[in-house]
């Protein structure tokens, strides 16, 4: 069974100009013990999915339709009580600024035990423990450092405190949203190892959300590709990377330059701008910047299978299978 | 083609004030770096943050003092210049900043933001609404968006007003810091090549500060990388590229995931993280981080070693070709 089940779901936005539909029809599922990307560019709808996960929503926000089932029960229904005991505990989140995340008038010994306050433990034990996570997580002199405040460590060091804090409570589930990106180079490789070797040991599955083709590609299973508040290609990570059914995917990764390897001064781009998610064009999504467009994509196109576990959301795939 | 800037062991200090545990003093955010632009061409500097880069590129702009060291442009010498004379090289020597929204005002009109270069050097007699929609074309942005304001706008949008801008009075040399960053992979290649584009038009010489690698190769001719302060490594592109010899340049080489999950990566993972410019290392300062290090690199400074098109500052240039019989 998958930690993370996500069917059908529909989030819009109220707006001033007409509801803005963020997303709409998306499926997908984190299955256990894997580590599944989430890639697209701005606007795909990374953040809606994710603050509807963990049901931390702009007011303007509703869920329009659609299942999010956790280990098999449905979350959607939850009051926002039940929702509290099961943030930190089953679902636990790593967000983008590391700077930003952490109570800068408190010592991170002292932030470590508080989020603790579930366990019937005492404070040497729970102190013991917060030192142990630290030390998981690569902080050299753990018991020292737990009286330290935010300040005194280093961006890439308040990440890895963020990573330990999120997996205190051993979840089922972590969502990283962009963990690597206000981070150097040098230093997401770090962060990135770090990740996979944690989601061994402690044995949870984590949704890794990111722009960067690079880092899905080097430590998810699975990635889902995302553009305009739709799915638009699932799959292995090698399937989708080498052999991408979808025009978008494609293009997305042509344009990576880091994917180019003969100098040029042109690099290529996706011309044109995502639709306006407030009066939604009709048919197929992407039609609108697609250099393979032709009439079928009038018609929204299915999610089409291109082998049993990568799927993809363009009518070329079932020509391609009739052919 | 002639050297359109020089630098030469320029050194940026600031003061720090010292607080309950450490006393007052001073760190150099660019430490003794030195190199030069041809008209025309475009030179990249690269590093972390903390590297020194955009300090570097605000003193060549006039925007922080070089407390040594020597910056000359077209042969005349910008340090220690006055701020009235500077202005009037601020025609030539522009500065694109890194925040593109954050760096128009949101009170002004896009025609006002682009026509602003010829209000502040009092450029008299232009039809400015043709100087706009001037401009405008040359970015690729229909002329309609002279009378937007800037929320009015996307980032790739601001980017390229913060061009038009940059442009407005026909320079030299304009300094980018970090042009691409927080784009899109989609919009950062549409960015990149406007640049090449109005380079090859307007015969501009670019230098362009950024951390991504990837950027570098395609538009740059020369690049230089940074490490606290100083440049490890320096040279042209396609040779620092092919036959990196700092094990840093390495090692960020390294750190750009392909998008591919077969890529044979050359993985060279950097130990610990960035050393304080408050407490340099001994010797050679990437020592604290370096997976090749040895004995000699705790102990004495390399010298800067000048090869063909290329330089650097190691002991043991390309040591992991020999060390791990592998090449890059």
């Amino acid at each position: 069974m998958a930690v993370l089940d996500i069917l059908d779901l529909s989030v819009s936005y109220t707006t001033p100009r007409g509801d803005l539909k963020a997303l709409r029809g998306v499926s997908l599922s984190v299955p256990q013990r894997r580590i599944v990307g989430i890639v697209g560019e701005s606007g795909c709808g990374k953040s809606t999915l994710i603050s509807a996960i963990i049901r931390l929503m702009a007011p303007n926000a509703q869920i329009r339709s659609g299942s999010i089932r956790l280990k098999g029960a449905e979350i959607l229904e939850l009051s926002e009580a039940q929702m509290r005991a099961l943030r930190g505990a089953e679902i636990s989140m790593v967000f983008q600024d590391p700077m930003q995340t952490h109570n800068p008038v408190l010592t991170v010994g002292r932030q470590m035990i508080d989020i603790q306050y579930r366990d019937k433990l005492s404070k040497t034990e729970k102190r013991k423990r917060a030192a142990g996570m630290l030390a998981l997580v690569g902080i050299p002199d753990p018991e020292a450092r737990l009286n330290q405040y935010p300040f005194e460590f280093s961006g890439g060091m308040r990440q890895r405190i963020a990573i330990a804090m999120a997996l205190m409570a051993k979840p089922a589930l972590l969502i990283a949203d962009e963990p690597t990106t206000a981070l150097d180079a040098t230093l997401e490789v770090q962060i990135i190892k770090r990740l996979r070797e944690l989601q061994e040991e402690v044995g949870c599955s984590i949704l890794f959300i990111s722009h960067h083709l690079g880092v899905i590609a080097e430590l998810c299973d699975e990635v889902v590709v995302m553009y305009a508040g739709e799915v638009v290609e699932s799959g292995s990570v090698r399937d989708v990377f080498h052999n991408p059914a979808h025009p978008y995917t494609r293009a997305l990764l042509d344009c990576d330059p880091g994917h180019i390897k003969v100098r040029t001064r042109n690099l290529p781009t996706i011309p044109g701008n995502i639709p306006d998610l407030v009066h939604l064009p009709q048919g197929c999504i992407f039609a609108g910047r697609c250099d393979k467009r032709h009439d079928a994509c009038a018609a929204r196109p299915d999610m089409a299978t291109v082998n049993p576990s990568h799927h993809a959301a363009c009518h070329l795939i079932a020509v391609r299978e009739t052919a | 083609m002639s050297t359109l800037l020089q630098i030469r062991d320029v050194r940026v200090r600031f003061r720090v004030r010292g607080g309950i545990f450490s006393s007052a003093g001073s760190i150099d955010a660019v430490s003794g770096v030195s190199l030069k632009i041809e008209e025309g061409t475009t030179c990249g500097i690269v590093g972390e943050s903390g590297s020194g880069k955009t300090t570097l590129a605000r003193a060549v702009a006039g925007l922080h003092h070089a407390t040594s060291g020597s910056i000359l442009y077209r042969g005349q010498e910008l340090r220690d210049l006055p701020e009235a004379e500077f202005r009037k090289l601020r025609r030539e020597i522009v500065m694109m900043f890194q925040d593109p929204i954050g760096s128009l005002s949101p009170r002004l009109s896009i025609k006002s933001l682009i026509t602003e270069p010829f209000r502040i050097q009092g450029i008299k007699g232009r039809d400015l609404d043709a100087e706009a929609k001037r401009l405008l074309a040359m970015v690729g942005l229909p002329p309609e968006f002279a009378a937007r304001y800037p929320y009015q706008i996307s980032g790739g949008q601001a980017r390229r007003v913060g061009v038009a801008r940059a442009l407005a009075l026909d320079p030299k040399l304009l300094i980018a810091d970090e042009p691409t960053a927080g784009l899109d992979v989609s919009i950062q290649g549409e960015m990149l090549n406007l640049l090449a584009r109005l380079q090859d038009e307007l015969g501009l010489a670019i230098m362009i500060i950024t951390h991504n690698l990837s950027v570098v190769r395609h538009i740059t001719d020369r690049v230089g990388i940074m490490y606290l302060g100083k440049l490890v490594e320096e040279g042209e592109t396609e040779t620092v590229f092919a036959r990196p010899q700092h094990p840093y340049t390495l090692a960020l080489l390294a750190a750009n995931p392909e998008a591919d999950p077969d890529a044979q990566l050359m993985r060279v993972e950097l130990k610990g993280e960035p050393p304080s410019i408050l407490r340099r290392p001994d010797g050679c300062e990437f020592h604290t981080r370096c997976p090749f290090v040895q004995p000699k690199c705790a102990a004495e400074v390399p010298a800067w070693e000048v090869s063909g098109e290329a330089a650097h500052r190691c002991h043991f240039p390309a040591s992991w070709a020999q060390s791990e019989g592998r090449t890059a």
